[in-house]
């Protein structure tokens, strides 16, 4: 069942391994629990299956208390035999749905497996539907299903759609756009980082407003918050944006690297931006300090699953001293991996997609210390000696920048500790 | 095409996983999407299992679509029989893999497996959950005891004088509300009257456990949901006479003794079997409190069903709204409820539900994990009796709902939620104290409290909505004085009925008179 292909890279980079077979990822509908949280006058409406709207509220925890800003339309059997009936039948779900809604700004009609199976074209209706509400919001379609998309990626098809609907920029000054969805305390505080910097021009996309959306052209500059947004990149880039290649902001190193990166693009030079961020470096240090010792010298394993796997393994291995097993990864961007990549040690065993049953036994087989792997998995393997850390918490965690670092260390950090801490029965 | 933001039951598939990670050697291989692998986390996040359940997923993707899906169903039952070598390999889709119309099933059963193959149909887009778990285990008990039953003509041999009596649990799985539990305190019971449990199924139960089945005197139809299928095939196939009282409850445990003792010719006496604290609980004078408060219930059939007889004829609480998601189960509830001058709210819509409860403004609701998310935004207390329940609801403690440790347990569930009946005349006589105020969350609540004040939230919201309205009622500054020196926890209550009383009555001041008006014409 595994496919193992590897292939040496000239640039001193880990070769890659490829491994295809069982997958235990989620699909890119669950990007929507933080997407709804961090655009708050959005409303998601996944057209699809039972299923569809079991996972969204598996993911979700069940743990939302107010109406949630997302729902399903699930396809029952009469949708599909007539798909003339389909549409007539989504229109009637979108204007009840917007009756009882009318705080609602931007309206995603989401695609899921069932939708792309039957071939259900959403971003007609999508069109259709425009037309109709055309004066109260805006109405677009995206694809979460997991046939096209793997967790994370759904955001990025959800920004992707959003880039046709950016005004384009009067000039081509300089403009920074920071682009992946934030925390709005971490937006905060990189924006008076930026001020700091003597960089003003900042949007951030998405913004906590549907409305609130960034002029794009020559000038912009796109710096990514998240590395998981190939699409969204090349509709910006289509539009003129330039990529500054960069580390992504997990860890001291990768956030000032960042805003290094970005700084260079305003004339500022790298020690400049060391001297002006010192004091949240300095914090950011002593934090991080007290989190290290738990987890220096400690042996570390990602299974595939959010795509931040690498920066993660970046970070935890130049900055908390961890010894990378293995990581694996549901895809690689060459491209916007470059950065975190040269990072990699050469010797480091680097796999692209998954066979869950050989992940297991190698995670079985390695006993490493900890094992960042998807909340299924965490439970069989705590009950097999293993300490876990499951990585949806690391999507739904601010975690980006220098006042995160410790946080972020601390979510791989809490499950030795309480190892440690516990003296009743046993994990191994 | 059908609006839901959140579902009370899964799809299909997910109840043939329920059944295939109750079991032990035995494999469930779903020809399913990428993704779809979530329902892992349900059975290790949710009821803390300590395995994964035995699921073997395709995960296709776009780029496989078209070429090679029926080929990876090939590969991935070849591999599973491979590294588990199950006693019996089950096969089904999920709602995508339905559409791709590869048929795993045959392919499965041409396939020349080393595993005996049982596929099961889900019709994805036009069942749920609970149908995919009854539909699931039918199907397994079909599978391997077809073969065994009896032919025309034939009776069923009686039971050798030297053995007891003996009848089957059916219908127990993962996932179930409190089954783990319920079996320990149903085998109690049964221990008690000299029967013996043969095979409890699905929960634990390896296939060849199922084999033994018609071994048994009876079937107990332990979860209607899932069993009721299976009971029915192997009354009409092996002659065992099916036990359907749901023993939920002080009065239905009787009736269960009595049914179980009937169907298998027993001589025992209800009394002597055993007993609960819940009689005397509910006849002590602080339950006195208790009396006609307005409970609205909303399960699964069975819990629905039980609950109301145990709210009414045991807690002496008045049963005001009666409903269940399980359309299977809707003409029971129906009957229940026209029983109990009610009309039953058959619907699988938490916002008809949410509707029903804000419109009856219940003093205690009793439901799922849904209906806590309703409660707790509308500020009442509520108890969870029925899946779909929470991790906190699959609790470390013994905590069954059936039989007479199952009565105790349901007393002090359903008791906790609600202020105390001394506590309530505590509040009400020290009510402006210092220390013992609106503001103060009553001391047996502890971190809950806070949900005690939240009817003035509510009705503070809904008085800001109201301002904007044209023909808003308004408060006259006495009216509102007063109000305040009503209990805060019957406050909210006291507001909108009398809100409600000024609106029917073409009202656009309240005013004291208008408060007592309203209490008047609410009062029961």
């Amino acid at each position: 069942m595994t496919e193992v292909i590897a292939r040496a890279e000239p640039t001193g980079t880990p070769a890659v391994i490829t491994e295809r077979g069982e997958r235990a990822v989620f699909c890119g509908l669950t990007s929507i629990i933080w997407l709804h949280r961090r655009i708050q006058d959005a409303f998601f409406l996944v057209v699809g299956s039972r299923t569809c709207a079991h996972l969204l509220q598996s993911a979700a925890g069940v743990m939302i208390f107010a109406e949630p800003r997302f729902a399903t339309a699930i396809l029952g059997e009469r949708d599909l035999a007539g798909m003339a009936d389909c549409n007539e039948e989504l229109d009637r779900v979108v204007s009840e749905l917007l009756a009882r809604r009318p705080d609602v700004r931007r309206l995603f009609l989401v695609g899921s497996c069932p939708s792309e199976v039957i071939k259900l074209d959403l971003a007609n209706a999508a069109a259709r539907l425009q037309r109709v509400h055309d004066n109260r919001l805006r109405i677009s379609a995206f694809s979460g299903s997991g046939i096209e998309t793997t967790f994370t990626q759904g955001e990025d098809q959800c920004l992707a759609s959003m880039v046709p609907d950016l005004p384009t920029a009067q000039d081509s000054s300089l403009r920074l756009m920071v682009v992946g969805t934030l925390a709005d305390i971490v937006e905060e505080q990189f924006r008076r980082h930026f001020a700091q910097l003597g960089i003003t021009e900042v949007d951030f996309f998405p913004a906590a407003r549907a409305d609130d959306l960034p002029t794009v052209g020559p000038g912009t500059r796109i710096l990514l918050a998240q590395p998981y947004l190939s699409d969204t990149v090349a509709a910006l880039r289509k539009r003129g944006g330039k990529l500054i290649s960069a580390l992504y902001p997990l860890g001291i190193q990768g956030t000032l690297a960042w805003f290094q990166a970005a700084a260079a693009e305003w004339g500022c030079s790298a020690e400049t931006v060391q001297e002006a961020l010192a004091i949240p470096i300095a914090r950011a240090q002593k934090a991080l300090s007290r989190v290290r010792s738990s987890l220096e010298g400690k042996t570390l394993q990602f299974l595939p699953d959010s795509q931040l796997e690498i920066p993660l393994a970046r970070f935890l291995s130049e900055e908390c001293g961890m010894s990378l097993v293995e990581v694996a990864t549901p895809f690689i961007d060459q491209s916007l991996m470059a950065e975190e990549l040269a990072r990699l040690a050469e010797d480091v065993r680097l796999v692209e997609g998954a066979d869950l049953d050989s992940a297991l036994a190698r995670v079985r087989a390695n006993r490493p210390d900890l094992t960042v792997c998807g909340m299924g998995i965490a439970n069989p393997l705590e009950a097999e000696g293993l300490r876990t850390k499951w990585s949806i918490e690391l999507v739904f965690t601010p975690i980006q920048g220098f006042d995160q670092v410790a946080d972020l260390a601390g979510l791989f950090s809490r499950p030795l500790v309480r190892e440690r801490q516990l003296e009743v029965g046993s994990w191994s | 095409m059908e609006l839901a933001l959140w579902t009370y039951e899964g799809p299909p598939h997910v109840g043939a996983i329920r059944i295939a990670a109750s079991m032990r050697d035995v494999h469930l291989v779903l020809h399913a999407p990428q993704g779809d692998t979530y329902a892992d986390l349900l059975f290790t996040m949710i009821e803390r299992e300590n395995r994964r359940p035995p699921v073997t997923w395709t995960t296709f993707q776009a780029r496989d679509l078209g070429s090679s899906t029926a080929e990876m169903v090939i590969n991935t039952l070849e591999g599973v029989c491979e590294r588990y070598s199950p006693q019996v390999l089950l096969v089904a889709e999920s709602c995508t893999g339905e559409l791709l119309q590869d048929q795993p099933g045959a392919l499965a059963k041409g396939a020349n497996l080393s595993a005996p193959v049982i596929p099961i149909e889900m019709a994805a887009y036009t069942h749920k959950e609970n149908w995919g778990a009854s539909e699931t285990f039918y199907q397994l008990v079909r599978g391997l005891l077809a073969a065994r039953a009896l032919k025309p003509g034939e009776t069923k041999a009686p039971r050798a004088a030297d053995q007891p009596p003996s009848v089957n649990l059916i219908g127990p799985t993962k996932l179930g509300f409190r089954c783990r539990d319920d079996v320990v305190e149903v085998q109690k019971l049964l221990e008690q009257m000299g029967v013996r449990v043969n095979v409890v199924a699905p929960l634990d139960a390896t296939p060849r456990d199922l084999l033994r089945i018609p071994d048994a005197d009876a079937n107990v139809n332990l979860a209607p949901e899932v069993g009721d299928l299976t009971c029915d095939w192997l009354k009409r196939q092996f002659q065992q006479p099916i036990i359907s009282t749901v023993p939920m409850g002080w009065g239905a445990t009787r009736d269960f003794i009595a049914e179980v003792s009937e169907t298998l010719g027993l001589d025992i006496d209800v009394e002597s079997v055993g007993d609960s604290r819940l009689p005397w609980y509910s006849r002590s004078v602080d339950s006195t409190y208790l009396t006609n408060k307005r409970v609205f219930i909303f399960a699964d059939g069975t819990h629905a069903i039980a609950a109301a007889r145990i709210a009414r004829d045991e807690m002496g609480f008045e049963v005001v709204g009666l409903g269940t998601y399980s359309r299977e189960r809707a003409r029971d509830v129906r009957a229940l409820a026209k029983e109990y001058g009610l009309e039953a709210l058959i619907t699988d819509d938490y916002l008809a539900v949410e509707r029903a409860v804000e419109a009856l403004q219940p003093e205690l609701v009793l439901g799922t994990q849904m209906e806590r998310h309703i409660a707790k935004r509308l500020g009442l207390p509520c108890a969870v009796i029925s899946t779909p329940a929470h991790v906190q609801d699959y609790p470390a403690r013994y905590s069954p709902q059936m039989g007479f440790e199952g009565c105790n347990v349901l007393f002090d569930t359903w008791v906790h939620p609600l202020i105390m009946g001394l506590e309530e005349h505590l509040l009400t006589m020290f009510r402006d104290d210092f220390e013992f105020n609106d503001t103060a969350a009553p001391s047996h609540l502890g971190g809950e409290g806070g949900g005690a004040h939240q009817p003035d939230t509510v009705a503070s919201i809904e008085e800001a909505a109201e301002t904007d309205e044209p023909g808003a009622i308004a408060w006259a500054v006495s009216a509102e004085k007063e109000l305040r020196k009503i209990p805060f926890f019957v406050r909210g209550k006291a507001r909108r009925n009398t809100e409600h009383f000024a609106i029917e009555n073409g009202l656009s001041l309240i005013d004291v008179e208008t408060l007592y008006e309203a209490k008047a014409h609410y009062s029961r």
